[in-house]
């Protein structure tokens, strides 16, 4: 029983994981990029979300879209603005600018007078809400983790898969040159993947936040998200969840069966492991370059 | 504009191509030798440190600027190289035989973080070397018998031949002398076939591998060179520090040095010394300029954050090339005068494809 439920929490937290690595994902499948400023969005999601429940004393809802849709903005924005005058220069450097872009976001956050430095709850209508299910106590945050999870992964995967805007976007990964020969408006594309990434980090700090705190550091989960899109294969959105649910139960049953401070690195143990037996992760493609 | 006419083969690998660099080299060295006489207390300790992470930039640049490979982890052969030299000076071994131990064996953890990097490349080795930096610190905080966990582990002073050096210029002398021998170490691989190898891998594998380089072999080899160089840097950070504590080789001191590299000038060996003046003065120049500032910006905690932040993205966006590219943009202007043209440094574009691809 013990199990199960370590297992259920693994399974929650692994979905914050899976969230965050989504953004990865979207951005690495669309430009063959990585962001390392993603858990930094998350971040400022859940900073906006609390902003217009407490401040601006917007209902629950309200406040969750406005905050989704404000984020996608700064994601399409944040793109227009420093993204997009570095396309075609080495992957290296966008690392190096989206790392420069979470240092800032995090000491912007941090010097707002008297909210930065603090931690803050989120007032949401399902806090502390507990469902027992025999001798398993489900806690509603988790579920609702995991169900938002679950939509917005197949909502994605149907986008990547069945439209004509997805399947663009692969191509414009894949080749960017040949996809503006192709008359594939890479540019524009790129905005809408900041946008979609931007709001999915969103949704995941909106989730995370009645789990957690609001802290200007929330950021630094982020980091545990990589582990997940590499046990996934990087480029595979239900390999992102996945991803995230491995590393989420792997951490949540080291941290009560092996010795103290494992659960901390069981993440980074798991991917160094995946990186030597697989290095294209659990869902990835197998492709080949010809010369 | 200086004309150098090449006649034979000597000329083109040699270290001073002309009169120009003895002479403005050699006042350098002059400069630093005086430094200790001339300069008070603290601004000497500002210099040994510029000296210690300018070797560690040199191992990264080594790695990143020439060879290619970014390593997201390498605080942690910094650390390894603080801790190996902190345990052994405390048990009595004399400071260069620590420092070489410190060196053999962040090189030897270097090659093990190496292996992956044969399989995987680009983003997926920085995640790997990401993972490898926080296995290691924890490592640090966990084995408490060795490392004295997080409630941390005092370092003595080296000592030399039975005499202890803990004059803080005598420590100078050390650094400088570390300094100086790793760069005309690294500026002499570069010159050899194994640097040329490495560029040849940063510049195109493929080309590389049918050129006859063995990949495995030259990447792990850029690995131990580099996390060697990192212990050396730890082992007289471990000195100067006197006191090690894991959280000093946490991620945020692995992007430090990356972000030393960047600012400094990928692939240019005088970009690690830059780049390392850069991190030490950034600082120092914040804290100068917050007494000009209105205290709601100056005396936030988040403002050094945003420093760094934006001065690395004004960098990638505007000067890719970095502190030394800015410079030699300079000298080129001053000798070229008035035929300077603008896209005199303009790189061409390249249309990303898939890396996915292998």
């Amino acid at each position: 029983m013990q199990f199960i439920q370590l297992v259920i929490s693994g399974i929650a937290q692994g979905c914050i994981y899976g969230l965050i690595a989504l953004g990865f994902v979207l951005i690495y499948k669309a430009t063959e990029t990585v962001s390392f400023a993603q858990g930094e969005l998350m971040m400022l999601g859940a900073f906006l979300g609390l902003a217009g429940m407490s401040m601006l004393g917007f209902p629950f809802w309200l406040a969750v879209l406005a905050s989704i849709a404000a984020m996608s903005l700064f994601g399409v924005l944040l793109e227009r603005v420093v993204i997009r005058p570095i396309l075609g220069q080495p992957a290296f450097s966008i690392v190096m600018l989206t790392i420069g872009i979470g240092y800032v976001a995090r000491g912007a956050i941090t010097m707002i007078p008297g909210i930065g430095t603090e931690t803050h709850t989120l007032p949401v209508p399902y806090k502390d809400q507990v469902w027992n299910l025999g001798a398993l106590v489900l806690s509603a945050e988790q579920m609702v983790v995991i169900a938002v999870t679950a939509v917005l992964c197949a909502g994605l995967f149907a986008m990547f898969r069945y439209t004509r805007l997805g399947i663009a976007m692969q191509a414009a990964s894949q080749n960017q040159l040949a996809a503006y020969y192709m008359g594939i408006p890479v540019k524009r594309l790129n905005g809408l993947v900041w946008g979609l990434a931007a709001a999915a980090a969103a949704i995941a700090g909106l989730l995370l936040a009645p789990i957690t705190f609001v802290h200007a550091n929330m950021g630094f989960i982020g980091l545990k998200a990589f582990p997940a899109a590499v046990v996934g294969g990087f480029g595979s959105l239900p390999g992102a969840i996945v991803g995230g649910l491995v590393i989420g139960i792997v951490e949540s049953l080291s941290g009560f069966y092996l010795p103290e401070g494992f659960k901390d690195i069981a993440a980074y143990i798991v991917v160094l492991i995946m990186l030597m037996v697989k290095p294209n992760g659990l869902f990835g493609e197998k492709l080949r370059k010809k010369v | 504009m200086r004309f150098i006419f090449k006649t034979s083969y000597e000329q083109d690998i040699r270290l001073a191509k002309h009169g120009g660099h003895v002479f403005w080299y050699g006042l350098l060295m002059l400069a630093l030798i005086a430094a200790p006489f001339a300069l008070p207390e603290y601004w000497l300790a500002q210099l040994t440190f510029v000296l210690i992470y300018g070797i560690a930039g040199l191992g990264l640049m080594l790695l990143a600027g020439f060879t290619g490979q970014f390593s997201l982890g390498h605080a942690a052969f910094l650390g390894v190289g603080a801790y190996t030299q902190a345990v052994l000076t405390n048990a009595g071994w004399p400071f260069p035989l620590a420092m070489a131990c410190a060196a053999v064996l962040a090189a030897s953890v270097g090659v093990v973080v190496g292996l992956p990097a044969l399989r995987v490349k680009g983003i997926y080795l920085g995640i790997a070397t990401l993972a490898f930096g926080f296995i290691v610190e924890e490592g640090f905080a966990r084995w408490e018998s060795v490392t004295g966990g997080n409630a941390g582990l005092s370092v003595q002073a080296p000592a030399l031949f039975g005499w202890s050096i803990d004059s803080s210029a005598g420590f100078y002398a050390i650094c400088l002398v570390t300094a100086v021998l790793a760069t005309l170490g690294i500026v002499n691989l570069l010159r050899a076939p194994i640097g040329r190898a490495f560029v040849a891998i940063r510049d195109s594998e493929i080309s590389a591998q049918s050129m006859g380089i063995n990949l495995a072999r030259y990447k792990t080899l850029s690995f131990a060179l580099s996390a060697a160089l990192a212990g050396v840097a730890g082992a007289l950070y471990a000195h100067k520090l006197q006191f090690l504590s894991p959280d000093q080789f946490n991620i945020l001191q692995s992007i430090d040095l990356l972000l030393l590299v960047v600012i400094g000038g990928l692939g240019s060996i005088h970009g690690a010394f830059l780049g390392a003046i850069f991190l030490i003065a950034m600082p120092q120049l914040i804290s100068l300029s917050k007494d000009w500032l209105p205290d709601a910006i100056g005396q936030a905690p988040g403002l050094q954050a945003v420093v760094y932040g934006a001065v690395l993205i004004a960098f990638v966006l505007f000067e890719p090339l970095g502190l030394y590219g800015r410079w030699l943009k300079m000298r080129t202007w001053l000798q070229m005068f008035p035929f300077y043209q603008r896209g005199m440094f303009k790189r061409q574009k390249s249309f990303q494809k898939s890396d996915r691809l292998k």
